[in-house]
């Protein structure tokens, strides 16, 4: 690593800083957490392993510096421009606490919307208002929905942006009206849905607690702490790859690694998984976006 | 044009502590993309951080340095409402800058 | 690929368990079904058909993988008679190999290239060899397999029958049916059980 410094007026400048936060988030050293050795080896329990004790400290250290605030600033921007064939920003878009008002909307959904009688969770909200109110056509956004190397897709940075103004709020999850319950029950049905190949369900992986895939521990979604760590993480922002991730994301590609077909970009199946997951971490405190390994 | 910078800056003690974010692919010209094309390089070169005007870091980074990057310095001698500027180039010829209050 | 091989020889049974189980959860079932199939569509591999459940899946997803005892045990035997040991007599091939495909996690998915050789995906779930660390904890220790159980030729069609199909001994369980589904080979079943029995795997070192 070359560094040319040179020192300005200000005479005393320390660097303290750039090496250590440059490497923290550098590809060597995220790999070489996956590749640290496991001790203990016969009979490990999960939870928490050095692996991941290790990563919580590591992500403490980041957690001021989480690249995922470039998303929620570039998001930002995205929500107040005058854009697509409407020209019109998405200033009015209703995330159900009336038009305009983003601040603690996150930690509401997925919630039930008269417009449309349907339960929507935030990015299917977003998607939707990117349709009415500036003309996006749903089928345009779903076509490369998910952050890649070349592009981190406008809902991504719309939805990380609508996240980060919940943060610190606790998750109320509306369960008053019957179609968010319904979407509660069929969410449960969907979890708990043993099919294809792996006769994998979520509950597979995701059923009970302190378990592990490789070294990954995976979360207990129908416990309320494990629910809440799932909840917690996203949107996200993944060192591996540097990509931003929505929840929408680690739902497709959970069903890819079930072995099922493709589930639809921002579909009601999504929203319906989400609420029952969402409701289960009601009551927690939302720390907004994460960073991920 | 590039995504903008977040930047802190924020006096701890006698020193203003300022964090910057960087919104860049930080490409380095090695890997290759599905199809087996190398990705073109494409990464920050230099940063130069001002404070009121006056250049206190004129730095050369290069691909060894993650996407997104994040960078920290500590100034001595700055006061609470100087000035920051943070400004990158790229080896493309991309650059941008933004600017903040010490707080 | 023939991965609906589906059992259900014990159909009368299954239906007799179905009535049993009307309740209104079923009612979300059914809609949680009908939505999936509306809102999936095929990829790579990946079709649509596989939302369906077979006869035991419809049966472990309506009893929470609890299936009442006698039901068990009627379609464990189902699952029994579709197992197809090797016509060589042969159940042990190379460890070495075993080790490459209890590594490798692909197979299946709407992202991996059809006809290419799938993993058994071992280390996802079950510490197996003492080199790898990285192993997930689903399900059980694997390491020293044989050694503590003995290198018999029942245990190595124990471990074969286990692999072919886990749901011959216990029918919900968590484990996929890599034979049954055709997901693995005969012969990379084969090396799998080397990897669990062979004497000089480090598996039982």
């Amino acid at each position: 690593m070359k560094y040319t410094i040179t020192l300005g007026a200000l005479a005393a400048l320390s660097l303290a800083g750039i090496a250590p936060s440059a490497a923290a988030q550098g590809k060597p050293a995220a790999e070489k957490h996956h590749m640290k050795p496991m001790h203990a080896m016969p009979a490990m329990k999960a939870a928490p392993d050095p692996t991941t004790a290790d990563f919580e400290k590591f992500r403490e250290v980041l957690e001021d510096d989480n690249p995922a605030e470039l998303f929620e600033q570039k998001g930002k921007e995205l929500w107040t421009m005058k854009r697509g064939p409407k020209n019109a920003s998405l200033e009015q878009c209703d995330l159900g606490l009336g038009p305009g008002v983003v601040k603690g909307a996150y930690v509401k959904m997925p919630r039930y919307f008269a417009d449309v009688d349907q339960v929507m969770d935030a990015e299917r909200r977003i998607v939707y208002c990117m349709e009415t109110l500036q003309g996006f056509k749903a089928a345009d956004l779903a076509k490369k929905p998910f952050s890649s190397d070349s592009s981190t897709p406008d809902p991504v940075s719309l939805t990380t942006y609508v996240a980060g103004q919940s943060r610190g709020m606790k998750l109320a999850i509306p369960q008053k009206n019957p179609k968010e319950r319904e979407a509660f029950e069929v969410g449960r049905e969907i979890f708990h849905y043993r099919a294809g190949p792996y006769d994998f369900s979520c509950a597979t992986c995701h059923g009970e607690d302190g378990k592990r895939i490789r070294t990954q521990v995976l979360p207990n979604l129908s416990s309320k702490s494990g629910a809440m760590a799932a909840t917690q993480g996203w949107p996200g922002y993944r060192m591996t790859g540097g990509l931003m991730h929505t929840i929408q994301w680690r739902m497709n590609d959970c069903f890819r690694q079930q072995r099922f077909p493709e589930p639809g970009y921002v579909s009601q199946t999504i929203t319906d998984l989400l609420t029952y997951m969402a409701v289960n971490a009601n009551g927690q405190v939302y720390k907004g976006p994460g960073i991920k390994r | 044009m590039a995504d903008p910078m977040k930047i802190r800056a924020q006096m701890k003690g006698d020193a203003a502590e300022i964090r910057v974010l960087m919104s860049h692919p930080m490409e380095t010209g090695q890997r290759k993309d599905g199809a087996g094309k190398v990705i073109p390089a494409h990464f920050i070169q230099s940063v130069t951080v001002t404070v009121n005007g006056k250049t206190v870091v004129d730095g050369q980074i290069g691909t060894s340095v993650s996407r997104n990057p994040v960078f920290g310095f500590r100034v001595k001698g700055a006061k609470a409402g100087d000035k920051v500027v943070v400004s990158w180039v790229d080896n493309t010829g991309d650059k941008r800058s933004d600017e903040t209050a010490i707080n | 690929m023939n991965i609906r091989n589906i059992s259900l020889l014990s159909s009368a049974a299954m239906i007799a368990l179905l009535a049993a189980f009307p309740s209104q959860a079923q009612d979300y079932r059914a809609q949680a079904v009908a939505m999936m199939k509306r809102d999936f569509h095929a990829k790579g591999m990946a079709g649509m058909d596989r939302l369906n459940e077979d006869g035991l899946q419809a049966i472990c997803n309506r009893t929470n993988n609890k299936p009442p005892k006698g039901i068990a045990e009627q379609m464990e035997k189902d699952e029994a008679a579709s197992l197809k040991l090797p016509a060589d007599g042969k159940l042990m091939g190379d460890w070495k190999s075993g080790e490459k495909i209890a590594q490798a996690g692909n197979g299946m998915t709407w992202s991996d290239k059809p006809g290419a050789p799938a993993g058994g995906s071992c280390y996802n779930c079950h510490q197996i060899g003492p080199k790898e660390t990285s192993f997930g904890t689903i399900g059980p220790s694997l390491f020293h397999f044989g050694k503590t159980r003995g290198f018999s030729p029942e245990n190595q069609k124990y471990a074969y029958t286990k692999i072919y199909d886990s749901k011959i001994t216990n029918l919900c369980s968590s484990m996929p049916r890599f034979g049954h589904t055709g997901t693995l080979t005969e012969q990379q079943i084969k090396d799998l059980v080397a990897l669990l029995m062979d004497p000089s795997s480090p598996v039982n070192q």
